[in-house]
Protein backbone atom coordinates (compact mmCIF):
# COMPACT_ATOMS: atom_id res chain seq x y z
CA UNK A 1 0.00 0.00 0.00
CA UNK A 2 1.44 3.49 -0.65
CA UNK A 3 0.67 6.94 -0.13
CA UNK A 4 -0.17 9.25 -2.19
CA UNK A 5 -2.57 12.48 -2.71
CA UNK A 6 -4.96 10.15 -5.23
CA UNK A 7 -4.84 7.78 -2.85
CA UNK A 8 -6.40 9.78 -0.07
CA UNK A 9 -8.45 11.10 -2.97
CA UNK A 10 -10.08 7.69 -3.71
CA UNK A 11 -10.40 6.29 0.41
CA UNK A 12 -12.13 9.49 0.81
CA UNK A 13 -15.16 9.06 -2.08
CA UNK A 14 -15.31 5.60 -1.54
CA UNK A 15 -15.61 5.07 2.50
CA UNK A 16 -12.11 4.94 3.72
CA UNK A 17 -12.40 1.31 3.37
CA UNK A 18 -9.08 0.41 1.19
CA UNK A 19 -7.02 1.35 4.63
CA UNK A 20 -5.06 -1.63 5.53
CA UNK A 21 -2.67 -2.43 8.15
CA UNK A 22 0.94 -0.75 8.24
CA UNK A 23 2.53 -3.54 9.12
CA UNK A 24 2.34 -6.83 9.46
CA UNK A 25 1.12 -9.09 13.23
CA UNK A 26 3.74 -12.33 12.64
CA UNK A 27 4.77 -15.27 15.05
CA UNK A 28 8.21 -15.19 15.71
CA UNK A 29 10.45 -17.18 14.02
CA UNK A 30 12.88 -19.76 15.39
CA UNK A 31 16.06 -18.20 13.85
CA UNK A 32 17.02 -15.13 12.34
CA UNK A 33 20.34 -13.27 10.76
CA UNK A 34 19.44 -10.51 13.25
CA UNK A 35 17.54 -9.47 16.02
CA UNK A 36 17.24 -5.76 17.24
CA UNK A 37 16.00 -5.22 20.78
CA UNK A 38 14.05 -2.65 21.33
CA UNK A 39 11.26 -1.44 18.71
CA UNK A 40 11.71 2.23 19.49
CA UNK A 41 12.68 4.66 16.89
CA UNK A 42 16.40 3.94 16.59
CA UNK A 43 15.86 0.31 16.28
CA UNK A 44 12.97 0.62 14.01
CA UNK A 45 15.34 2.53 11.21
CA UNK A 46 18.18 0.24 12.30
CA UNK A 47 16.04 -2.68 10.72
CA UNK A 48 14.92 -0.45 7.93
CA UNK A 49 18.62 0.33 6.68
CA UNK A 50 19.84 -3.45 7.52
CA UNK A 51 17.53 -4.32 4.62
CA UNK A 52 17.65 -1.09 2.62
CA UNK A 53 20.74 -0.56 2.24
CA UNK A 54 22.10 -3.85 3.12
CA UNK A 55 19.62 -6.37 1.90
CA UNK A 56 19.37 -8.36 4.59
CA UNK A 57 16.44 -9.73 5.43
CA UNK A 58 15.73 -12.33 7.74
CA UNK A 59 15.99 -9.84 10.47
CA UNK A 60 13.49 -9.62 13.64
CA UNK A 61 12.49 -6.47 15.88
CA UNK A 62 11.65 -7.41 19.53
CA UNK A 63 9.49 -5.15 21.58
CA UNK A 64 8.50 -5.53 25.22
CA UNK A 65 5.67 -3.34 25.01
CA UNK A 66 3.98 -2.09 21.41
CA UNK A 67 6.10 -0.33 18.73
CA UNK A 68 7.04 3.22 19.66
CA UNK A 69 5.94 3.06 22.82
CA UNK A 70 9.29 4.48 24.49
CA UNK A 71 11.49 7.83 24.52
CA UNK A 72 10.07 7.90 20.31
CA UNK A 73 6.80 9.02 21.86
CA UNK A 74 8.12 10.80 24.64
CA UNK A 75 9.88 13.19 23.59
CA UNK A 76 9.88 17.30 22.43
CA UNK A 77 10.19 16.22 18.58
CA UNK A 78 13.28 18.06 17.78
CA UNK A 79 15.06 18.26 15.25
CA UNK A 80 18.71 19.77 14.71
CA UNK A 81 22.72 19.27 13.35
CA UNK A 82 24.04 22.21 15.71
CA UNK A 83 27.05 20.48 17.50
CA UNK A 84 30.33 21.50 18.08
CA UNK A 85 32.87 18.91 18.47
CA UNK A 86 34.37 16.17 15.85
CA UNK A 87 32.27 12.80 16.06
CA UNK A 88 28.85 14.43 17.17
CA UNK A 89 29.45 17.22 13.83
CA UNK A 90 29.53 14.90 11.30
CA UNK A 91 27.21 12.42 12.81
CA UNK A 92 24.66 15.25 13.27
CA UNK A 93 25.02 16.67 10.03
CA UNK A 94 24.61 13.11 8.33
CA UNK A 95 21.16 12.74 11.02
CA UNK A 96 19.75 15.95 9.00
CA UNK A 97 20.25 14.95 5.42
CA UNK A 98 18.33 11.70 6.50
CA UNK A 99 16.00 13.55 7.73
CA UNK A 100 15.20 16.01 5.19
CA UNK A 101 15.04 12.90 2.80
CA UNK A 102 13.34 10.04 4.88
CA UNK A 103 9.16 11.35 3.47
CA UNK A 104 10.07 10.50 0.61
CA UNK A 105 11.64 7.59 1.13
CA UNK A 106 9.44 5.85 3.57
CA UNK A 107 6.53 7.12 1.92
CA UNK A 108 5.18 8.26 5.22
CA UNK A 109 4.17 11.80 6.23
CA UNK A 110 6.52 12.05 9.39
CA UNK A 111 5.22 15.82 9.58
CA UNK A 112 8.47 17.05 9.53
CA UNK A 113 8.27 20.81 9.58
CA UNK A 114 11.89 22.67 9.03
CA UNK A 115 10.62 26.00 11.17
CA UNK A 116 14.05 26.67 11.83
CA UNK A 117 15.86 26.50 15.85
CA UNK A 118 16.81 29.78 17.14
CA UNK A 119 19.40 29.22 20.45
CA UNK A 120 19.08 32.31 22.39
CA UNK A 121 22.08 33.64 23.71
CA UNK A 122 22.08 36.40 27.10
CA UNK A 123 25.99 37.65 27.49
CA UNK A 124 29.48 38.27 26.09
CA UNK A 125 30.73 35.02 26.71
CA UNK A 126 27.83 32.74 25.65
CA UNK A 127 27.74 34.87 22.68
CA UNK A 128 31.60 34.06 21.75
CA UNK A 129 30.98 30.74 22.20
CA UNK A 130 27.60 30.37 19.97
CA UNK A 131 29.62 32.64 16.86
CA UNK A 132 32.17 29.82 17.56
CA UNK A 133 29.67 26.86 17.26
CA UNK A 134 27.79 28.57 14.37
CA UNK A 135 31.48 28.68 12.35
CA UNK A 136 32.05 24.89 12.97
CA UNK A 137 28.52 24.16 11.50
CA UNK A 138 29.05 26.17 9.10
CA UNK A 139 32.50 24.24 8.18
CA UNK A 140 30.82 21.16 8.71
CA UNK A 141 28.72 22.12 6.24
CA UNK A 142 25.53 23.12 7.29
CA UNK A 143 23.62 25.96 8.07
CA UNK A 144 23.84 28.72 10.87
CA UNK A 145 23.25 32.63 11.23
CA UNK A 146 23.79 34.45 13.97
CA UNK A 147 20.81 37.29 14.59
CA UNK A 148 21.17 40.46 16.09
CA UNK A 149 18.88 41.52 18.93
CA UNK A 150 16.89 43.63 16.38
CA UNK A 151 16.87 41.03 14.02
CA UNK A 152 15.50 38.31 16.58
CA UNK A 153 13.03 40.75 17.94
CA UNK A 154 11.38 40.86 14.51
CA UNK A 155 11.13 37.03 14.74
CA UNK A 156 9.48 36.52 17.75
CA UNK A 157 8.97 39.71 19.30
CA UNK A 158 7.20 38.67 22.68
CA UNK A 159 10.02 36.77 24.41
CA UNK A 160 11.53 38.66 28.04
CA UNK A 161 14.81 40.83 26.19
CA UNK A 162 15.10 42.70 28.78
CA UNK A 163 15.84 40.74 32.22
CA UNK A 164 18.73 41.87 34.47
CA UNK A 165 19.72 38.81 34.72
CA UNK A 166 18.93 37.08 30.99
CA UNK A 167 18.95 39.59 28.59
CA UNK A 168 18.70 38.28 25.38
CA UNK A 169 21.49 39.74 22.88
CA UNK A 170 20.85 37.90 19.71
CA UNK A 171 20.51 34.02 18.57
CA UNK A 172 21.90 31.45 16.33
CA UNK A 173 19.30 30.72 13.66
CA UNK A 174 19.53 26.96 11.90
CA UNK A 175 16.83 27.32 9.62
CA UNK A 176 16.92 23.54 8.47
CA UNK A 177 16.32 22.04 11.82
CA UNK A 178 13.10 21.91 13.05
CA UNK A 179 10.65 19.24 14.50
CA UNK A 180 8.91 16.06 13.34
CA UNK A 181 6.00 13.87 14.36
CA UNK A 182 7.24 11.59 16.75
CA UNK A 183 5.10 8.76 16.45
CA UNK A 184 4.81 8.81 12.57
CA UNK A 185 8.71 8.74 12.88
CA UNK A 186 8.56 5.52 14.22
CA UNK A 187 5.69 4.04 12.46
CA UNK A 188 7.55 5.35 9.41
CA UNK A 189 10.16 2.94 9.81
CA UNK A 190 8.12 0.16 11.21
CA UNK A 191 6.16 -0.01 7.64
CA UNK A 192 9.34 0.65 5.61
CA UNK A 193 11.10 -2.42 7.37
CA UNK A 194 7.74 -4.77 7.45
CA UNK A 195 7.20 -3.82 3.37
CA UNK A 196 11.14 -5.73 3.39
CA UNK A 197 9.75 -8.40 5.15
CA UNK A 198 11.15 -7.38 8.75
CA UNK A 199 9.22 -8.95 11.27
CA UNK A 200 8.08 -6.50 13.73
CA UNK A 201 7.24 -8.63 16.76
CA UNK A 202 5.41 -6.97 20.08
CA UNK A 203 5.00 -8.19 23.30
CA UNK A 204 7.40 -9.82 23.62
CA UNK A 205 10.39 -8.83 26.15
CA UNK A 206 13.80 -10.36 26.18
CA UNK A 207 14.42 -12.37 28.99
CA UNK A 208 17.89 -13.18 28.68
CA UNK A 209 20.68 -13.81 26.12
CA UNK A 210 22.49 -16.44 25.21
CA UNK A 211 26.58 -16.14 25.25
CA UNK A 212 28.86 -18.89 24.62
CA UNK A 213 32.16 -19.07 24.76
CA UNK A 214 32.41 -15.14 24.20
CA UNK A 215 29.82 -15.50 21.13
CA UNK A 216 25.74 -14.23 21.17
CA UNK A 217 23.90 -17.48 20.05
CA UNK A 218 20.99 -16.00 20.55
CA UNK A 219 18.15 -14.59 22.58
CA UNK A 220 15.04 -16.05 25.06
CA UNK A 221 12.13 -13.84 25.10
CA UNK A 222 8.64 -14.09 26.65
CA UNK A 223 7.80 -15.37 23.37
CA UNK A 224 10.21 -18.34 23.54
CA UNK A 225 13.92 -18.75 22.59
CA UNK A 226 15.22 -17.32 19.13
CA UNK A 227 18.37 -18.12 17.91
CA UNK A 228 20.46 -15.47 15.67
CA UNK A 229 23.59 -14.93 13.76
CA UNK A 230 23.33 -11.14 15.39
CA UNK A 231 21.78 -9.48 18.40
CA UNK A 232 21.66 -5.67 18.18
CA UNK A 233 20.63 -3.89 21.40
CA UNK A 234 18.75 -0.30 20.94
CA UNK A 235 16.96 -0.38 24.02
CA UNK A 236 17.53 2.90 25.15
CA UNK A 237 16.73 4.15 28.62
CA UNK A 238 16.56 0.15 29.74
CA UNK A 239 20.48 -0.67 27.67
CA UNK A 240 22.03 -1.40 31.08
CA UNK A 241 19.78 -3.88 32.68
CA UNK A 242 19.29 -5.82 28.46
CA UNK A 243 23.59 -5.59 28.59
CA UNK A 244 23.49 -7.52 31.92
CA UNK A 245 21.78 -10.03 30.76
CA UNK A 246 24.79 -11.10 28.63
CA UNK A 247 27.38 -10.60 31.66
CA UNK A 248 28.37 -6.15 30.57
CA UNK A 249 27.84 -3.25 32.84
CA UNK A 250 27.36 0.25 30.48
CA UNK A 251 29.00 3.18 31.62
CA UNK A 252 25.31 4.55 31.99
CA UNK A 253 22.97 6.10 34.36
CA UNK A 254 19.55 6.12 33.64
CA UNK A 255 17.76 9.37 34.78
CA UNK A 256 14.63 11.12 33.80
CA UNK A 257 13.72 14.70 31.95
CA UNK A 258 10.46 15.60 32.27
CA UNK A 259 8.74 17.89 29.34
CA UNK A 260 5.03 19.62 29.63
CA UNK A 261 2.58 20.51 27.04
CA UNK A 262 0.06 23.55 27.09
CA UNK A 263 -3.51 23.63 25.80
CA UNK A 264 -4.08 23.87 22.74
CA UNK A 265 -3.16 27.40 21.42
CA UNK A 266 -3.71 29.17 18.14
CA UNK A 267 -0.54 29.72 15.79
CA UNK A 268 2.25 31.88 18.04
CA UNK A 269 5.59 30.24 18.07
CA UNK A 270 7.09 29.66 14.64
CA UNK A 271 10.65 28.41 15.86
CA UNK A 272 11.98 26.18 17.86
CA UNK A 273 13.70 28.39 20.30
CA UNK A 274 16.52 27.44 23.05
CA UNK A 275 17.63 29.29 26.09
CA UNK A 276 21.00 29.37 27.19
CA UNK A 277 19.45 30.46 30.11
CA UNK A 278 19.48 26.99 31.40
CA UNK A 279 18.29 24.68 29.26
CA UNK A 280 15.07 25.81 28.52
CA UNK A 281 13.61 25.10 24.91
CA UNK A 282 10.16 25.57 23.72
CA UNK A 283 8.27 24.80 20.11
CA UNK A 284 4.54 24.35 19.58
CA UNK A 285 3.34 21.67 18.01
CA UNK A 286 0.78 21.13 15.04
CA UNK A 287 -1.84 20.89 17.26
CA UNK A 288 -1.23 23.90 18.95
CA UNK A 289 0.59 23.10 22.56
CA UNK A 290 3.18 25.08 23.36
CA UNK A 291 5.90 21.85 24.28
CA UNK A 292 9.09 22.97 26.77
CA UNK A 293 11.56 21.32 28.98
CA UNK A 294 14.61 22.14 30.60
CA UNK A 295 17.00 20.03 32.99
CA UNK A 296 16.98 16.30 33.82
CA UNK A 297 15.88 15.81 37.20
CA UNK A 298 19.28 14.94 38.37
CA UNK A 299 18.80 11.65 39.86
CA UNK A 300 18.82 8.18 38.77
CA UNK A 301 15.21 6.89 37.81
CA UNK A 302 13.17 4.02 35.86
CA UNK A 303 10.20 5.75 36.98
CA UNK A 304 9.32 7.68 33.92
CA UNK A 305 7.84 10.77 36.35
CA UNK A 306 9.80 13.51 37.52
CA UNK A 307 9.75 15.50 40.94
CA UNK A 308 7.67 18.97 41.93
CA UNK A 309 11.39 21.18 41.86
CA UNK A 310 12.15 20.33 38.29
CA UNK A 311 8.62 21.19 37.58
CA UNK A 312 8.84 24.43 39.61
CA UNK A 313 12.22 25.22 37.81
CA UNK A 314 10.73 24.92 34.15
CA UNK A 315 7.67 27.19 35.26
CA UNK A 316 10.09 30.08 36.62
CA UNK A 317 12.23 29.53 33.12
CA UNK A 318 9.57 29.85 30.98
CA UNK A 319 7.72 32.52 32.55
CA UNK A 320 11.30 34.70 32.48
CA UNK A 321 12.02 34.28 29.38
CA UNK A 322 8.69 33.96 27.32
CA UNK A 323 6.04 35.14 30.14
CA UNK A 324 3.13 34.98 27.50
CA UNK A 325 3.53 31.13 28.67
CA UNK A 326 2.25 31.69 31.73
CA UNK A 327 -1.55 32.89 29.95
CA UNK A 328 -1.87 29.22 29.31
CA UNK A 329 -2.96 26.57 30.91
CA UNK A 330 -0.51 23.63 31.47
CA UNK A 331 -2.50 20.54 29.86
CA UNK A 332 0.38 17.91 30.72
CA UNK A 333 3.54 16.85 31.80
CA UNK A 334 5.52 13.57 31.70
CA UNK A 335 8.55 12.02 32.06
CA UNK A 336 11.14 10.19 30.02
CA UNK A 337 14.04 7.50 30.74
CA UNK A 338 16.97 9.05 29.46
CA UNK A 339 20.58 6.30 28.92
CA UNK A 340 22.92 9.15 30.27
CA UNK A 341 26.93 8.50 29.48
CA UNK A 342 29.58 9.92 31.45
CA UNK A 343 30.42 12.80 28.40
CA UNK A 344 27.34 13.21 27.36
CA UNK A 345 27.58 11.57 23.62
CA UNK A 346 26.33 7.97 22.51
CA UNK A 347 27.87 4.78 21.78
CA UNK A 348 27.37 2.97 18.97
CA UNK A 349 30.07 0.13 18.70
CA UNK A 350 30.94 -4.06 19.04
CA UNK A 351 30.50 -5.21 22.35
CA UNK A 352 33.18 -7.31 23.70
CA UNK A 353 31.23 -10.48 23.03
CA UNK A 354 31.61 -11.49 19.16
CA UNK A 355 28.14 -10.99 17.54
CA UNK A 356 26.52 -8.34 19.73
CA UNK A 357 25.99 -5.19 19.03
CA UNK A 358 25.47 -1.89 21.03
CA UNK A 359 23.34 1.31 20.28
CA UNK A 360 22.87 3.37 23.47
CA UNK A 361 23.49 6.74 25.64
CA UNK A 362 21.67 9.11 23.74
CA UNK A 363 21.42 11.53 27.01
CA UNK A 364 18.27 13.32 26.19
CA UNK A 365 18.89 14.39 22.33
CA UNK A 366 17.98 10.41 20.92
CA UNK A 367 14.86 12.11 18.63
CA UNK A 368 16.69 13.94 16.17
CA UNK A 369 19.41 11.36 15.97
CA UNK A 370 16.88 8.73 15.17
CA UNK A 371 17.83 7.97 11.15
CA UNK A 372 21.75 8.62 11.52
CA UNK A 373 21.66 6.32 14.28
CA UNK A 374 19.62 3.30 12.74
CA UNK A 375 22.01 4.25 9.23
CA UNK A 376 24.90 3.73 11.14
CA UNK A 377 24.16 1.03 13.50
CA UNK A 378 22.94 -0.74 10.43
CA UNK A 379 26.51 -0.78 8.66
CA UNK A 380 27.76 -1.56 11.96
CA UNK A 381 26.28 -4.89 12.10
CA UNK A 382 26.20 -5.73 8.26
CA UNK A 383 29.62 -4.40 7.40
CA UNK A 384 31.43 -4.82 11.43
CA UNK A 385 32.73 -1.70 10.75
CA UNK A 386 31.65 1.49 11.88
CA UNK A 387 30.06 3.93 9.33
CA UNK A 388 32.13 7.04 8.38
CA UNK A 389 29.67 9.68 10.73
CA UNK A 390 29.61 7.75 13.67
CA UNK A 391 33.50 6.71 13.80
CA UNK A 392 34.03 7.97 17.48
CA UNK A 393 30.82 6.31 18.93
CA UNK A 394 33.40 3.75 20.91
CA UNK A 395 32.47 1.99 24.24
CA UNK A 396 35.90 1.92 25.43
CA UNK A 397 36.35 5.81 25.15
CA UNK A 398 35.80 6.11 28.46
CA UNK A 399 38.14 3.38 29.96
CA UNK A 400 40.93 4.60 28.04
CA UNK A 401 39.88 9.15 28.46
CA UNK A 402 40.54 8.98 24.13
CA UNK A 403 38.38 10.28 22.27
CA UNK A 404 35.83 12.09 24.53
CA UNK A 405 32.97 14.10 23.31
CA UNK A 406 31.85 16.40 25.89
CA UNK A 407 30.04 19.06 24.19
CA UNK A 408 29.33 20.76 27.46
CA UNK A 409 33.14 20.86 28.83
CA UNK A 410 32.15 19.91 32.25
CA UNK A 411 34.01 16.98 32.27
CA UNK A 412 33.32 13.07 31.72
CA UNK A 413 31.86 12.29 34.72
CA UNK A 414 28.32 10.95 35.50
CA UNK A 415 25.91 13.46 36.82
CA UNK A 416 27.74 16.12 35.23
CA UNK A 417 25.46 16.48 31.69
CA UNK B 1 10.40 12.94 46.91
CA UNK B 2 11.64 13.33 50.30
CA UNK B 3 14.91 12.25 51.48
CA UNK B 4 15.56 10.84 55.49
CA UNK B 5 18.92 12.88 56.82
CA UNK B 6 19.61 10.75 59.60
CA UNK B 7 20.66 14.21 61.42
CA UNK B 8 17.88 16.38 60.49
CA UNK B 9 15.17 13.78 60.09
CA UNK B 10 13.09 13.57 56.63
CA UNK B 11 13.66 16.79 54.46
CA UNK B 12 12.67 18.16 51.38
CA UNK B 13 14.40 16.45 48.33
CA UNK B 14 15.56 20.46 47.05
CA UNK B 15 18.01 20.44 49.95
CA UNK B 16 20.50 18.09 48.94
CA UNK B 17 22.39 17.77 45.92
CA UNK B 18 22.88 14.41 44.13
CA UNK B 19 26.05 12.27 43.69
CA UNK B 20 25.28 9.06 42.06
CA UNK B 21 25.48 5.20 43.15
CA UNK B 22 27.67 4.95 46.93
CA UNK B 23 30.52 3.10 45.48
CA UNK B 24 33.95 2.56 47.45
CA UNK B 25 36.91 4.38 46.38
CA UNK B 26 39.64 1.97 45.19
CA UNK B 27 43.02 2.57 46.28
CA UNK B 28 44.97 4.89 43.90
CA UNK B 29 47.12 2.16 42.76
CA UNK B 30 44.39 0.10 42.44
CA UNK B 31 45.00 0.34 38.50
CA UNK B 32 42.89 1.19 35.72
CA UNK B 33 40.27 -1.45 35.72
CA UNK B 34 39.11 -0.45 39.33
CA UNK B 35 39.07 3.02 38.66
CA UNK B 36 37.25 3.05 35.05
CA UNK B 37 34.74 0.33 36.93
CA UNK B 38 34.13 3.48 40.08
CA UNK B 39 33.92 6.43 37.51
CA UNK B 40 31.67 5.52 34.20
CA UNK B 41 30.86 2.01 35.09
CA UNK B 42 27.33 1.75 36.67
CA UNK B 43 24.98 -1.28 37.62
CA UNK B 44 21.99 1.32 37.07
CA UNK B 45 19.49 -1.21 38.34
CA UNK B 46 15.42 -0.67 38.10
CA UNK B 47 14.96 -1.35 41.73
CA UNK B 48 17.00 -0.80 45.06
CA UNK B 49 19.67 1.53 45.02
CA UNK B 50 22.29 2.77 47.21
CA UNK B 51 23.38 5.93 46.35
CA UNK B 52 24.68 9.18 47.60
CA UNK B 53 23.09 12.45 48.83
CA UNK B 54 24.75 15.34 49.74
CA UNK B 55 22.62 17.67 52.25
CA UNK B 56 24.08 20.41 51.22
CA UNK B 57 21.39 23.14 52.37
CA UNK B 58 20.97 21.53 55.88
CA UNK B 59 23.24 19.78 58.22
CA UNK B 60 26.14 18.79 55.41
CA UNK B 61 26.15 15.83 55.99
CA UNK B 62 26.75 12.90 53.32
CA UNK B 63 23.75 10.62 53.62
CA UNK B 64 23.91 6.65 51.70
CA UNK B 65 20.08 6.84 50.59
CA UNK B 66 18.68 3.10 49.77
CA UNK B 67 15.96 4.37 46.84
CA UNK B 68 13.78 2.32 44.38
CA UNK B 69 14.65 3.95 41.40
CA UNK B 70 11.63 2.22 39.45
CA UNK B 71 9.21 4.02 42.25
CA UNK B 72 11.50 6.71 43.99
CA UNK B 73 10.11 4.98 47.38
CA UNK B 74 12.54 6.08 49.51
CA UNK B 75 14.02 2.85 51.88
CA UNK B 76 16.50 4.15 54.27
CA UNK B 77 19.34 6.30 54.92
CA UNK B 78 22.75 5.69 57.10
CA UNK B 79 25.56 8.59 57.27
CA UNK B 80 27.92 7.81 54.67
CA UNK B 81 30.61 7.29 57.18
CA UNK B 82 28.24 4.60 58.62
CA UNK B 83 28.02 2.60 55.73
CA UNK B 84 32.24 2.58 55.15
CA UNK B 85 32.45 5.58 52.78
CA UNK B 86 34.51 8.17 54.40
CA UNK B 87 33.43 10.93 52.90
CA UNK B 88 36.38 14.33 52.99
CA UNK B 89 34.90 17.82 53.49
CA UNK B 90 34.78 18.75 49.94
CA UNK B 91 31.53 18.24 48.43
CA UNK B 92 33.00 16.84 45.16
CA UNK B 93 35.43 14.90 46.84
CA UNK B 94 34.37 10.91 47.85
CA UNK B 95 37.17 9.07 49.74
CA UNK B 96 37.64 6.09 51.29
Amino acid sequence: MRFSGWRVLKEGLTGNKGWGSHWRDPEPKRDYDVVIVGGGGHGLATAYYLAKEHGLRNIAVLEKGYLGGGNVGRNTTIVRANYYLPGNSEFYSHSLKLWEGMEQDLNYNAMMSQRGILNVFHNDGQRDATVRRANAIVNQGDDAEILSRDHLKKLVPFLNYDTNRFPIMGALLQRRAGTARHDAVAWGYARGADQFGVDLIQNCEVTGLDVEGGRVLGVQTARGPIRARKVALAAAGRSGQVAAMAGLTLPIESHVLQAFVSEGLKPVLDHVVTFAEGHLYISQSDKGGLVFGSYLDFYSSYAARGNLPMVEHTMESIAAMVPAVTKARLLRSWGGIMDMTPDGSPIIDHTPIEGLYLNAGWCYGGFKATPASGHCFAHLIATDRPHDAATRFKLDRFRTGHGLMDEEGTGAQHNLH
Amino acid sequence: MRITCPICGERDRREFTYRGAALKTPALEAGIEAWHAQVHLRGNPAGPLAELWHHEMGCGAWVQVTRNTATHEMLGSVLAEDAGLAVSASETEVET
